[in-house]
């Protein structure tokens, strides 16, 4: 059994402790909650041992791995300290506000030893775990263009007060969805290294951007264009997409369905030259327990999987959410040249 | 229950394979009087049961029921709540006490507030029985025979370990509704577990059941290991895999099994929903093993 323990227990934290309880391997030693009706409910009616003070926790349960899920101005510091301690981190996305902290804090963990991953959940789903293998196994030959976008319905209409409306507290599109898009393109194609331009543009925000379009580059120069926007209301839920184009093929993927076409014949099996359509469906892996996608399961069972020694600590790792934070950075000194 | 349940998904845009058949329903479905039209369909070929999200917009749906009682005599809804989306965008917006705050209907919070988050911390049961009035309002004067907890809030629970809320709201639909209390789940023989160790025996539960073996969580085998062998009235879903399997291949396999006594299925075509009618009576009667008398 691994321990764990969870600080921050808001929406996205709530899903992991729900899908870390549930998990056969799992342990859950202590939750730490600042909110004082959530920490209240769980200590009510959840088997968990709950704290108001994480640094309380953290003396008193001893914990091989922690979750950390509170707002991303956090992340620095208590990622330090869980570091500092020899904790296996999973932390939230996006990984730091500041490129120099996330720097420090890659380093700690690597040097420690220490099994480190973060939130971006999109790698974890079937069809752009399809998408990643025709890519890197060059059945769309040469990628020379991509676009990446994702939509959905956060802001839309005209609030304040909330984290989302705060740059300090990593509010903003590009933070909190643009994140997204930009990592799991550096993944599946390679790492986006520069800006060539960037829009951020508010829409019902006073403080912070809700659309970001930019015009980038990898660092094998190819050319790409991301467009995301949170305040889409034509959205249910949030939505990201990738199209690649090859010199054999081109692919255009979402979370459900992936189409991809094929120039001639020279394709993987189960495909055929021209258009092939594939749904999530099938390219699903069960998980052993549900709550909102396979991929929150997913993520979560891989990070335990990397502590008991069973997959490489390889994906979404601190280093891979560095180069994210770092494109972040560059297209806001780029935003409105 | 009837055999046959007509669900709500492809109202709402809601499409597990699909973005572009997402939009196309938004767009078919922008009238709400082609969504109660869609259901006589389905009442046509005999299936009066409608089971639905308490999204917004079935409160339309529900005054249009009301204003012709005789028509719609025979039917009956079965609520699925929350509707997730509504709540956990509130809390995004306006954090958790705040979402309370706007849900809770009367007095009821500010008198609570009165006292202080002592009072609040002790009555938590109370606050869900008032969400669940708040959500059962607009169904009044239907038939609501079955209600049902959505499978995020299910599941979430479950993966908690928090019995006692789905005991309490088990009992509390028993008790105000006097109706049968039923669980969405994506982690069914995980869940039965976990309901009979909280004293609910023969516990409803809808979840998925589908040859693909799609979103049946540890795997088919258990699945169909927990029909053989242990006490639940079962509700499949998600039959056709998310449109994975061939209808017909998909309602022979869920007829075949033993113990699922209904099975839920939305369509928008008066095509596909009276093909997948008679696919179902079709396999009923080839396997008879459902002992329950169709519609």
């Amino acid at each position: 059994m691994i321990k764990v323990a969870l600080i921050g227990a808001g929406k996205m934290g709530i899903s992991h402790l729900s899908i870390l309880g549930a998990h056969p391997d799992v342990e859950v030693v202590g939750v730490a909650d600042t909110s004082k009706i959530v920490s209240d409910v769980l200590e009510k009616y959840s088997p968990f041992k709950t704290f108001s003070d994480y640094k309380k926790m953290m003396q008193q349960v001893n914990p091989a791995a922690v979750f950390v899920s509170v707002p991303t101005k956090f992340h620095a510091s208590i990622v330090n300290e869980l570091l500092q301690m020899g904790k296996h981190v999973f932390v939230e996305k996006p990984f730091c506000l500041k490129v120099d902290d996330g720097v420090v804090l890659e380093r700690m963990a690597k040097d420690k030893n220490l099994v480190n991953q973060v939130g971006y959940h999109n790698k974890f789903i079937g069809t752009f775990e399809e998408v990643k293998r025709l890519v890197s196994e060059g059945f769309i030959g040469e990628v020379n263009h991509f676009t990446g976008e994702a939509y959905g319905p956060v802001v839309i209409k005209r609030k304040q007060g909330t984290w989302r409306a705060d740059p300090e507290e990593g509010g903003g599109c590009l933070m909190d969805y643009a994140s997204h898009v930009i990592d799991l393109l550096n993944y599946l194609v390679s790492p986006i290294r520069k800006v060539h331009g960037a829009l951020l543009k508010p829409i019902y925000s006073d403080t912070v951007e809700d659309a970001v379009y930019a015009l980038v580059e990898t660092e094998n120069n190819i050319s790409g264009v991301l467009s995301v926007n949170w305040s889409e209301e034509t959205y249910r839920k949030m939505s990201t997409s990738v199209s690649i184009t090859g010199s054999k093929g081109k692919i255009i993927s979402d979370a459900s369905e992936l189409k991809v076409y094929f120039k001639n014949a020279d394709c993987p099996a189960g495909y055929s030259k021209g258009w092939n359509i594939k749904y999530v469906t099938e390219l699903t892996q069960d998980v052993d327990f549900y709550l909102r996608g396979e991929e929150y399961s997913a993520q979560v069972d891989y990070f335990i999987k990397a502590i008991q020694g069973k997959v490489p600590n390889n994906k979404n790792t601190f280093e891979s959410a560095l180069i994210t934070d770092q494109l972040i950075a560059q297209i806001k000194n780029n935003k409105n040249k | 229950m009837e055999r046959i349940l007509f669900g709500d998904n492809q109202f709402f845009a809601v499409n597990h394979i699909s973005d572009e058949k997402s939009r196309a329903q938004s767009i078919k479905f922008k009238e709400d009087k082609t969504i109660l039209d869609t259901i006589d369909i389905a009442r046509e070929a005999g299936v009066e049961t409608f089971m639905c999200t308490t999204h917004d917009r079935i409160i339309n749906i529900c005054e249009m029921v009301r204003a012709q009682p005789d028509k719609y005599k025979q039917f009956s809804i079965y609520p699925c709540m929350p509707y997730a989306h509504k709540y956990a965008n509130a809390v995004t917006e306006l954090g958790i006490l705040g979402t309370i705050k706007q849900y809770v209907p009367g007095n009821f919070f500010g008198s609570i507030f009165k006292g202080g988050m002592a009072m609040v911390s002790k009555d938590y049961i109370s606050i869900m029985e008032l969400l669940i009035d708040a959500e059962m309002k607009m169904f009044k004067k239907i038939n609501t025979p079955v209600i049902f907890l959505q499978n995020v809030i299910t599941d979430l629970l479950l993966g908690l370990d928090m019995k006692d809320i789905l005991k309490a709201f088990h009992d509390y639909v028993k008790k105000k509704y006097d109706a049968e209390p039923a669980f969405i789940t994506m982690n069914m023989p995980k869940l039965l577990d976990v309901l009979e160790c909280a004293g609910i025996e023969n516990p409803i539960i809808c979840s998925s059941i589908n040859k693909a073996g799609f979103r049946m969580s540890g795997g088919m085998a258990v699945y169909e290991e927990t029909l053989r062998t242990r006490k639940l009235r079962a509700i499949a879903m998600q039959v056709l895999g998310g449109g994975a399997i061939p209808a017909r291949e998909a309602i022979e396999y869920v007829c075949s099994l033993p113990n699922v006594e209904s099975i839920l299925f939305g369509a928008s075509s008066r095509q596909n929903i009276s093909q997948t009618v008679s696919l179902i009576h079709e396999f009923d009667k080839k396997y008879s093993n459902s002992g329950m008398v169709s519609a």
